[in-house]
């Protein structure tokens, strides 16, 4: 039978064949060549880059004794864009968590970013990792990153040392070295060092295959950034004396400064109530800080550099060395005094009058120092009351009053010195001597930090300079930042006119009638000076300041004891017992030792102190 | 017959070479996409590779069986070879093995055979015969009935698996009733139909119905002729009316719903990367980031660490996409066009009907394998799960292909024979 030819219809079919090729080798083209978009989502999919976390640097005590150290911890990151199909139930009793928080921590997350890692669980101990570890491979998107907590040695001197912690979005827009969930010294040295401490962050990129498992690193580490270590710092603090002033200050409200007068290094800061260092790391640091947030004897707070007080009596050297330079009195100068009597100001020591300026520094005479300020302000060739008050204020400035440092310690409070145009405004330019004569005694608008009244005792026992406190003693190849601390600061007081007050200084524990002859321990040539500081919230502040030894002074010493009553009663004791500590590495007195430890200024008071200043 | 040296000269090298170099290119694909020590042996039977390599060597030697036995056997027996193959595929919808859903898999010891992946040159061999039977004439509706109802009963069966990518391979057969003499309009009636589905899915009944009114109106306007035809331009339209309708009802009740979602995915109805179009979407990521000179033999990182699923079986292109970029997958398609025109060209110069008919059989399975396995890795098409032929991971597969092509050989070196 016939049957048509239909061979041309090859044409056709192979026509057809042809053109999908065509359509599909089109459709090739633009997705291979032309959108360049497919190959970054390809590198999204495999590469994964892993952040290096540098060691923080490491914190010794002056006598290279390790205070602070790093422990290992893992973080439990999420990349959201690659979670797929998992089982959340079993997922959430792995890590023991509840879902409501996997759902939060998820949100978080995806809100940060679908494609850049983000914190899911922090700080997860060794152990929990080694559970989760052999699991973590059904997790797509979860991997684990090793990060280091702070740990404490002893748990001292928490307050200079500040706290790590997370960064706060504040910390992120300023430096964009940060990035969410990374730690930043939030405080004290952490923070003021944090550059150094921090290192460098190195990143690692991987490729990963689709359960996450780590294949090797992506292009033979091409794009990888090596860590920097951080660099370990020596502080200039004494963590035995530090800890034995911590002692000393327990159950009571204040604080303790010591300076190594020839150095300005300081050799320990107390701030009381304090608290364990050990407190504000790990994940509990959160609920922690706002437990000591909400006490309201304000543990938080560095007493030692932000609390300010009326320095009282401790301020009459100052005084005294302000009026011998300007000449308005001389160390033979004498005043009489009528005791309880006396006006404006009344004494509330009993001694022998008329006297001289090292007996009124020994038996800290009101109406002496009342007299030398009316002496001074009203001396002729100063032209007047208005132009004294600025020659007093420079040099009482110059002493480190009323400014701050500067130095390596953050939120120091610069205090007050009263400027005249301050009394020009109160007093609507009417004033004299009479009118501001708190001054004369320390006491009205002044008000001083802790560190500034422990300088003044290393000014004094330098006769004449100090150098400005610091913590740092030492951190390797950063010398630079230790030259602005070796700059010697000279007051405008001559070093002649210290003799006398160091002498009277020394009285005061010397001599029979001196405020701090209870305390006298003939071997350590102490020299110091009682402060009782009126309070309009409760009793008396106590205040001590101090050096010694008084030929080769070691360390000058600053106690402030809120509500303590005198000045003679805890904080000149506690000050003598950290200068037997210091230069003796022991103490003899015992009994005294075991009364101030004892010694509960908090618990047993009815009216609790309220606030520092 | 002069057999022996006769049948080396006669056989078309260029097909076995073109066979040749895609086997290679294939298994070069599976290693690169699940080797995981580069020391091992490449024999290595615990490995995909290893494996593959074996089935290309049985492969082969079922080949050179097949150039061996004598033309005629294959002729003799197609409807044997039919009848058998049904029987099989009877056989697996009662004793099979389920396997991702299909249940299309016999177990023969720890050796488990795909019978659908023979039913191919079975029911390529009975249409043939079929077809090639004198007297027999494309024309007539009873000759239809039967040729199409050769193609329908294996395919039947296959869809009963739930083997649905399968079955529709036996559409592929429309391309040798064409080239056989059944009007073109049935090819267009059904790339219409295909049309249509889509637009319904895309627009709705509604619109389309009016657009189709409207174009109707439009014809009736424009031209006599078609008005004096007014009968069969309106069964038409009326015909294609229904068919909207049909749509959804289809759709929805008909089709399953992983398969609803992936014409969706590939409508852009719905854009779930993470989800249902997630084997779609990181295939092209893997396609994509080849480039245009690819990463390099071992490079692909996606393929190589599991981000594209089924990457040496189903999805073995997305390894060339990936590793040889663009060039590669032109290199690709060369090879399978070069192929396929050259099985065409052999099938034309066939003295026998069945040779040729047999020809234009393989050559419409092989290239609908390929559109549609291709077309999915890239966007084109939906998920459908049906092998790259020669390429993919797999032995049932590489023989069946094998057989499919080598018969053909055979039958086109041995046609100086045929009367």
């Amino acid at each position: 039978m016939y049957k048509k030819d239909f061979s041309s219809r090859k044409y056709v079919i192979i026509l057809i064949f042809i053109t999908v090729a065509i359509t599909y080798l089109i459709k090739l083209y633009n997705l291979q060549v032309v959108s360049p978009s497919l190959s970054d989502k390809a590198k999204g999919l495999v590469m994964r880059q892993i952040t290096e976390y540098p060691r923080r640097g490491r914190i010794y005590d002056r006598n290279n004794k390790l205070i602070v150290y790093n422990d290992a911890v893992y973080d439990l990151m999420v990349i959201p864009r690659q979670v797929k199909d998992m089982d959340t139930d079993e997922f959430c009793s792995l890590l023991e968590i509840d879902t409501s928080f996997f759902v939060k921590q998820m949100k978080k997350a995806e809100h940060y970013s679908r494609y850049k890692p983000s914190v899911f669980l922090k700080q997860l101990s060794k152990e929990d990792y080694a559970r989760i570890e052999d699991k973590m491979y059904k997790y797509r998107g979860f991997f684990v990153q090793r990060r280091a907590l702070r740990k404490y040695t002893m748990p001292i001197a928490a307050h200079l040392l500040g706290s790590v912690g997370e960064v706060n979005t504040q910390d992120l827009k300023k430096d964009s070295y940060y990035k969410p969930g990374d730690y930043i010294g939030k405080s004290g040295i952490e923070r003021f060092y944090e550059k150094l401490l921090r290192g460098k962050k190195g990143v690692r990129m991987v490729k990963v295959d689709v359960h996450n498992r780590e294949k090797g690193s992506y292009q033979n580490g091409k794009y990888d950034t090596l860590s920097v270590p951080g660099k370990d710092l020596v502080l200039s603090i004494d963590s035995e004396l530090q800890q034995y002033g911590e002692k000393l200050m327990k159950n009571k409200t204040g604080s303790i400064v010591v300076i190594e007068p020839e150095t300005g290094e300081i050799l320990a800061m107390v701030s009381s109530p304090g608290f364990n260092p050990n407190d504000l790391i790990g994940r509990h640091r959160s609920r922690n800080y706002v437990a000591l947030q909400k006490d309201s004897l304000k543990p938080l707070i560095n007493r030692a550099i932000s609390g300010t007080y009326p320095p009282g009596s401790t301020f009459k050297m100052v005084n005294a060395l302000v009026a011998l330079q300007e000449r308005a009195i001389t160390p033979y100068t004498s005043f009489s005094c009528n005791g309880p009597e006396s006006t404006p100001i009344k004494c509330t020591h009993y001694h022998v009058t008329p006297l001289r300026l090292n007996e009124a520094i020994k038996q800290s005479c009101n109406p002496f120092f009342w007299n030398t300020f009316k002496s001074l302000m009203n001396k002729p060739s100063l032209g007047g009351v208005h132009n004294a008050y600025r020659k007093w204020y420079s040099n009482i400035r110059s002493f480190g009053f009323g400014k701050k440092f500067n130095t390596d310690i953050p939120y120091e409070k610069r205090g007050n010195i009263p400027s005249a145009e301050y009394f020009d405004k109160v007093y609507r330019g009417s004033w004299n001597a009479l009118t501001i004569r708190s001054l004369a005694i320390g006491q009205g608008e002044i008000l001083v930090t802790p560190i500034q009244l422990a300088n003044l005792a290393a000014a004094i026992a330098n006769k004449g300079y100090y150098y400005p406190p610091h913590f740092l003693k030492k951190a390797e190849g950063e010398d630079s930042l230790l030259a602005k601390y070796t700059t010697k600061v000279y007051t405008a007081v001559e070093p002649k006119y210290f003799n006398i007050v160091q002498d009277a200084m020394r009285d005061v524990f010397a001599k029979e009638h001196g405020t701090a002859h209870y305390y006298e321990v003939d071997s350590l040539e102490q020299c110091g000076k009682t402060g009782t500081v009126q309070n309009p919230h409760g009793e008396d502040h106590s205040l001590f300041i101090a050096f010694a030894p008084k030929s080769y002074p070691k360390l000058a010493v600053s106690v402030v004891v809120e509500n303590g009553g005198y000045g003679s009663r805890w904080a000149a004791p506690i000050a003598s017992l950290i200068i037997e500590k210091y230069l003796t590495g022991e103490i003899k007195r015992k009994k005294l030792e075991k009364r101030i430890m004892e010694g509960d200024l908090i618990h047993n008071k009815n009216t609790k102190s309220k606030g520092e200043e | 017959m002069r057999k022996g040296a006769n049948i080396l000269a006669n056989t078309d090298w260029l097909t076995v070479i073109l066979y040749l170099y895609l086997v290679f290119y294939g298994w070069l694909s599976i290693y690169s996409a699940t080797f995981d020590d580069p020391n091992a042996p490449m024999l290595d039977l615990s490995q995909r590779y290893g494996k593959q390599l074996l089935w290309i060597g049985l492969a082969v030697i079922l080949a050179i069986t097949i150039m061996i036995i004598d033309a005629k056997f294959f002729s003799a027996f197609a409807y044997w070879f039919y009848g058998f193959i049904i029987l099989v595929l009877i056989g697996v919808l009662i004793f099979g093995k389920t396997v991702a859903g299909s249940k299309s898999w016999i177990q023969i010891g720890s050796f488990a055979i795909q019978p659908s992946e023979f039913a191919k040159f079975a029911t390529n061999l009975a249409l043939a015969k079929f077809l090639s039977t004198l007297n027999i004439d494309i024309r007539d509706l009873k000759t239809k009935i039967i040729a199409v109802g050769i193609i329908f009963l294996p395919a039947t069966l296959i869809l009963l698996q739930n083997d649905t990518g399968s079955a529709l391979v036996y559409a592929s057969f429309v391309f040798v009733l064409y080239r056989e003499g059944v009007s073109g309009v049935f090819m267009l009636v059904g790339l219409l139909m295909a049309v249509l589905f889509v637009v319904t899915l895309l627009y709705g009944q509604v619109a389309v119905i009016v657009f189709l009114a409207l174009i109707t109106g439009f014809l009736f306007w424009l031209s006599d002729k078609i008005r004096r035809n007014y009968k069969f331009v309106a069964g038409f339209f009326l015909a294609a009316v229904m068919f909207v309708f049909s749509v959804n009802y289809v759709f929805e009740n008909v089709l399953q719903p992983h398969q609803r979602n992936r014409i969706k995915i590939i409508l852009g109805m719905i854009n779930d990367p993470r989800g249902v179009g997630y084997n779609v979407n990181q295939s092209k990521i893997a396609i994509g980031s080849g480039g245009f000179w690819g990463k390099g033999f071992k490079e692909g990182m996606l393929t190589r660490y599991h981000f594209v699923p089924e990457q040496s079986t189903d999805f073995i292109f997305c390894t060339v996409g990936e590793e040889r970029g663009f060039v590669g997958s032109l290199v690709l398609f060369g090879l399978f066009l070069a192929l396929l025109i050259r099985i065409i060209y052999l099938a034309e110069r066939q003295r026998s009907e069945f040779s040729r008919i047999y020809g234009y059989g393989v050559a419409s399975i092989l290239f609908f394998h390929f559109a549609v396995n291709i077309g999915m890795t890239i966007g084109l098409m939906p998920v459908v799960g049906i092998p790259l032929p020669f390429f993919s991971y797999g032995g049932s597969s590489l023989w069946a292909f094998t057989i499919l092509l080598f018969i053909f050989i055979k039958q086109d070196a041995n046609r100086l024979n045929v009367l």
